[in-house]
Order: C-alpha cells, then sequence, then structure tokens
C-alpha cells in the first residue's frame, strides 16, 4: 500500500492551486439570475484554463487527467474556497451517460459547450407522482415526424429557471415501470416548453417545474437505444450517488475549517462531533482513494452517498451549533447539506439498495 | 498512490480465516516474522473476525515493537538478551522475539492501559521506562474471556522505550473491532434471512435492512481509517482508526443483539462473546474520548 502522490500529481496539484490562488473570488449564489450568470462566466474561466472538465479527453475541453488526478484538483478546488459548479449536472451526470451511451456526433455537439458553460444542463427526472419510485413517471414522448413529441411535467429541476438545456426521461412504451422508457435531451427554450421557478429553504428560485406540451426533440437527442433509458439513466444515478458528484474534497475542506472554528469557539460538549466530523472526511478521502481501481457504482456508490450525506449535515450542523444562527460562512453550506440525504435517491433508498443488493436480503 | 491491498496480503486473510474457522489457534504455526503494519492490520482483522481472545495484539505486535526498537543492548529478563528478532511468531520461543522467554506476552501503560490481559510473563510501560512485571490484583472484565491484571513492577529493563510501540496495539485493536464488527453484521445478517415471522424472513421488513445497512457502511468507512492508519502510522491516524472502529464495531454490536433478539441475549449463542469481547476492546488500548483528543491534538 502506498498513499503517496506521483510527480506529475503533484506538479498538476501545484498548477491548480496557483491558478486558483489568483483566481478564486467570491460569486452571488448561482441560484438566482445574476449569480448564475456570474458562475457561467466562472466556468468560461475554469475552461480557458482547462480546468472545468480535467477528467475529459482533450478533444471536448479535457486534459486526460486521472482520478486520482481528478481528486487532487477537488481537493484544491474546495480548499481554496472556489465556487459551486453551475455546471455540475451536466459534467458529472449527463457527461458520464454520454461517454458510454452517447454517439460520436452527439458527443462532439454536447461535450464541448458543456465544458465552457455555453450550454448549462438541468437535470428532469422527478415529477409530481413520481419521486423515489421514478419508474412511476408518466411524461411521455411522442414518435413525430423527425423525432419526438414531449408531454408532461417535470419537477425538482434545479436551476432549470435559468439552465439552457435538460435531460430525463420519457415513457416511449411499450410496456410498463422500467420498461419502455428513453433517455432523451431538450431545450428548456423551446416552443411548448414552461418553466416555473420554485424558491426553496432560503427563498431563492433553485428548483423550477417544468412544463412540457408538445415539445420537439429531434431524433439526433436520443440517448442510447428507444426503449433502454433506464439502463442509460440508471448510470447517472451512480454517478450522482457516487464520488463524481461529491467527491472527498468538499468534506475535507469543510472539515477543515470546522476544526478552525473549533479552535476559536472551543465548546467542550462539542468536541466529540467536531472530531467526528474530521474523521468522517478523512475516512470518505481513503475510502476513495481505495476505490481508485473500480471507481464505486451501482450499491457501492449507495454505500458512499448515505456516508458523505449524512457527514455533511452532522459538519454543518455542528458548524452552526457552535456559531449561532448568524453563522457567517457556514449558512449556504449548512442548508445545501440538509438536501443531501434526500436528492441522488433518498438514503431510505440506498439502505433498501445496500440491503438487498450488498447483503442479500429479500426484496 | 495503491490504496488496496496486495493479493499475498488478500490470500492471508483468507489463509488465517480458514485456520481459525477450523478452530486452530496456533497462530505461530501459519503466520511468522509479521513485522509490516499493514500486514498486521491484515491479521488482526481476522483475529477479531473470528473473536479469538488472548493477549495477542501484546504477543504479536506490541511487545515485539518494544523489545526490537530497543536494539541490541536490552535484555529481556533472564536469558534474553535481546529482541532484535522482533516479529509475529508467538510460539516456541519467540513471544517478544526475546530468545529464551516461550509463551504469550502482556503489557500494561498506566495510565491509559492501567491493566495486563492475562499471559505466560508481563511488562510494564511507565513513562519511558520498560519494566519487567508481575501480575497482582485480579479484576473481572466486561469479556468474562478477558482476565485483567494489575502488575506490580519489577526490574528495569530500558529506559527510553520506543514510541510507536503503543500506536501499533492500538491500531491492532482497531483492526480487531473491524473484524469483529464485520462478524457480527455476517452473523446477523445471516440469521434475519433465517428467521422467520409474520410469515416472512425478517430480514423483508424495512426497519431490519436500514439497520444492517447503517452497520455495513459503518464498517465500509472504517476499514479505510485502519489501513491508511497502517500506512501512516501516525498518532493521528492510529487514533483516528481506533475512534471510528469502536463506534463502528459496537453499533454491529447493538444491532446483531437487536435482531437476533433474546436468543442472541444468551451465554449459548456465539453472538455473547463478540458482543462481550467488542465491548471491552472499545475502551481498551484508549478509550474512545481519549483517542478522540489525541486526533484534536494533533490537528
Amino acid at each position: 500500500m502506498d498513499l503517496s502522490l506521483d510527480a506529475a500529481t503533484i506538479e498538476f496539484q501545484a498548477e491548480v492551486r496557483s491558478w486558483l490562488a489568483t483566481h478564486v473570488r467570491p460569486l452571488s449564489s448561482m441560484d438566482t439570475p445574476d449569480g448564475f450568470e456570474e458562475h457561467r462566466a466562472w466556468e468560461r474561466q475554469l475552461a480557458s484554463a482547462r480546468l472545468s472538465v480535467v477528467s475529459w479527453p482533450a478533444e471536448f475541453g479535457g486534459r486526460e487527467a486521472s482520478l486520482l488526478q481528478w481528486l487532487v484538483f477537488e481537493e484544491e478546488y474546495h480548499a481554496a474556497g472556489a465556487p459551486g459548479r453551475v455546471s455540475q449536472n451536466g459534467i458529472f451526470l449527463l457527461a458520464p451517460t454520454l461517454f458510454a451511451f452517447g454517439t460520436d456526433e452527439q458527443r462532439a455537439r454536447i461535450l464541448p459547450a458543456m465544458a465552457r458553460a455555453d450550454e448549462v444542463w438541468a437535470q428532469a427526472w422527478s415529477e409530481p407522482e413520481a419521486g423515489s419510485d421514478l419508474a412511476s413517471l408518466r411524461s411521455t414522448a411522442v414518435r413525430c415526424d423527425g423525432g419526438w413529441l414531449l408531454r408532461g411535467q417535470k419537477t425538482w429541476s434545479s436551476r432549470a429557471a435559468f439552465a439552457d438545456r435538460a435531460f430525463g426521461l420519457f415513457r416511449t412504451g411499450p410496456g410498463e415501470r422500467h420498461r419502455g422508457l428513453t433517455y432523451l435531451l431538450f431545450d428548456l427554450r423551446a416552443e411548448g416548453v414552461s418553466v416555473r421557478p420554485i424558491a426553496q429553504l432560503d427563498g431563492e428560485p433553485g428548483f423550477a417545474e417544468i412544463f412540457l406540451d408538445d415539445v420537439f426533440v429531434p431524433d439526433h437527442d436520443v440517448v442510447g437505444a428507444v426503449g433502454d433509458g433506464w439502463r442509460v439513466a440508471m448510470s447517472t444515478a451512480g454517478n450522482e450517488r457516487g464520488l463524481t458528484l461529491r467527491s472527498p474534497g468538499r468534506f475535507l475542506a469543510a472539515a477543515g475549517r470546522l476544526v478552525e472554528l473549533y479552535r476559536k469557539n472551543p465548546d467542550p460538549a462539542l468536541r466529540d462531533r467536531v472530531v467526528d466530523a474530521w474523521i468522517g472526511a478523512q475516512a470518505y478521502r481513503l475510502h476513495t482513494f481505495g476505490a481508485l481501481s473500480s471507481p464505486p457504482s451501482g450499491p457501492a456508490a449507495s454505500v458512499t452517498k448515505v456516508f458523505w450525506s449524512e457527514l455533511d449535515v452532522a459538519l454543518h450542523e455542528t458548524a452552526l451549533d457552535l456559531l449561532g444562527e448568524a453563522a457567517p460562512g457556514w449558512r449556504d453550506g449548512w442548508l445545501f447539506s440538509l438536501a443531501g440525504p434526500i436528492y441522488a435517491g433518498t438514503n431510505e433508498i440506498q439502505r433498501n439498495v445496500i440491503a438487498e443488493r450488498i447483503l442479500g436480503l429479500p426484496r | 498512490m495503491n490504496f488496496t491491498l496486495s493479493e499475498e496480503q488478500t490470500d492471508l486473510a483468507g489463509v488465517l480465516h480458514g485456520f481459525f474457522a477450523a478452530g486452530r489457534r496456533d497462530l505461530a504455526s501459519v503466520v511468522d516474522e509479521v513485522t509490516d503494519p499493514v500486514d498486521l492490520v491484515v491479521v488482526f482483522e481476522e483475529v477479531g473476525h473470528h473473536a479469538v481472545a488472548g493477549p495477542l495484539i501484546e504477543t504479536l505486535a506490541v511487545v515485539p515493537a518494544l523489545v526490537g526498537g530497543l536494539g541490541g543492548g536490552a535484555g529481556l529478563g533472564s536469558g534474553a538478551e535481546h529482541g532484535s528478532g522482533a516479529g509475529l511468531g508467538g510460539g516456541a520461543g519467540a513471544g517478544a522475539g526475546a530468545g529464551s522467554k516461550a509463551g504469550t506476552w502482556s503489557v500494561a501503560f498506566p495510565p491509559v492501559v492501567p491493566h495486563a490481559v492475562e499471559a505466560d510473563h508481563y511488562l510494564l510501560v511507565e513513562g519511558d521506562t520498560l519494566r519487567e512485571a508481575s501480575p497482582a490484583t485480579e479484576l473481572s472484565s466486561v469479556d468474562p474471556t478477558r482476565r485483567l491484571f494489575e502488575l506490580t513492577a519489577g526490574p528495569v529493563i530500558a529506559t527510553e522505550v520506543p514510541t510507536h510501540a503503543f500506536d501499533l496495539g492500538v491500531l491492532m485493536c482497531a483492526a480487531q473491532l473491524l473484524g469483529l464488527g464485520r462478524a457480527m453484521l455476517e452473523m446477523t445478517t445471516a440469521h434475519v434471512l433465517a428467521r422467520t415471522q409474520f410469515g416472512k424472513p425478517i430480514g423483508g421488513f424495512q426497519a431490519v435492512k436500514h439497520h444492517l445497512a447503517n452497520v455495513l457502511i459503518g464498517l465500509e468507512l472504517a476499514r479505510p481509517l485502519v489501513h491508511g492508519a497502517a500506512v501512516t502510522t501516525t498518532t493521528r491516524d492510529v487514533s483516528a482508526a481506533k475512534v471510528a472502529t469502536s463506534d463502528a464495531a459496537w453499533n454491529a454490536a447493538r444491532i446483531a443483539l437487536q435482531l437476533h433478539g433474546a436468543i442472541g441475549y444468551t451465554a449459548e449463542h456465539e453472538l455473547s462473546r463478540f458482543l462481550l469481547q467488542t465491548r471491552a476492546l472499545r475502551t481498551a488500548w484508549g478509550s474512545p474520548s481519549l483517542h478522540r483528543a489525541r486526533v484534536l491534538e494533533a490537528l
């Protein structure tokens, strides 16, 4: 066993650290119209340094960084207090799906624009009656000349009020539940699309509902085979739960800040929680290093999803208990942490997956 | 960066599993001269996995490190001239890598490790001083298989003991707790699949599933801390591993007891051995609170 970094990774780390040190600046909330555009500009700045999608092939704007280098990038990114990634749904959820199931034409058309944030993507999974039971979704795509017509309603779509395009599952038939679903891409400004922002806990319109009324999608925006959408989408879900969306860097940085906070406000009654948050972040970091040869997907991603989401809540709750209600510098992170046990498949669903698919308990 | 066990280490775990499962305990016949901390945590996870009792941490890891670290000048009591052969080999003549004193060894580090587990020979570390010792008052442990003794200090062996010996004991204890937790998860998973109530296996009920999923998550995220501490051997990482494994294993024990129901509360069921040893080891080699303090101090 060896936890040391190779020379190329150390060099890359130094480059990232130095670039971030000179470029990071505070931005407004990305869940507001102005803040969203500030974050889009930040993504373009990252892209111009070839730092927006470091693990991607060079032809799409990346630099073919190894998974280890990507983790190092993330650690540096969060340690520097760099802005949230407004492109994250595209980069971390759609792009892996396109690498696995997309066509060459789709990759060439979609990925470079995504890497520069010329197109920011929103997810369109949930529906009013299809949350944890996603396979019960009812929005449809009906065959038409040259493509498909979408009809139905999607909800809890993060930043869809400001984003450009969206990806989601639609019922194309035949069959019920997991069968007869197709993975489709659509333009959020296309004719027939209405987007209604939904204010989140903090009052900012971070969510949106999407109403689709015969929205045309050309054939080239079907990802994977028609009717194979469940399998295609589940590859994305694994990414969302696993390390790609929530790298250890976020928790390591927050745990480090929490330890500093405790040193300034040493409440002995909170000592154990502070230390446990640091240990938890370290555990997730090392677990991720162990998974470098086989990144967690499927049931293994469920294990980490429950762990990091609960760690995130515990960590931020401890900070608020140390600081009191004003909690400068922690409020947004705390609000975001509260969503973790819900999104990307609730932790209850993840525990079912762990029990059934790892431990072999009956469904 | 390569943070996975080698094929040899995975094989070692498999061999030990078969060995202990066959009821054998003479470890020295299958492993010898293990000094690499990563190899040692692999060994001790399996020791825990089978709830093997006895002063193994002391005999196989701590005393060899204590004595081996002294170099050639120090002796281990009568006839034990030096410990340069430190290593895992609890059998013939190699108790502490010390040549002539065969058998098991135990060591206390008061105040953190105030008592010694029953063994053939005893050592006492007070500050930087290593002494021979002899058992005095016996105390009872929450785990009745662990006979504990207060020690009476004997002649000084050395005055500059290697500091890493204690941390090695903490780390092996963490590895053992991990193995204990894993065993209780396996035992309980088998039980909830076999035990039927309301006409179906209780493992089909979501409340039961979620308990066991939490146990698995705790153990899976504690293991990298154990392996990481074996690589770095820093006090910070060793203590972090002990904190995480103490909590994960004790949670595994509580859930195992709850899901077994009354049968798990009996002395005849093997869960009792695992649960009681887990409870004893949770505070052995320093309490979770002490190790949290050590982590914080190191940060």
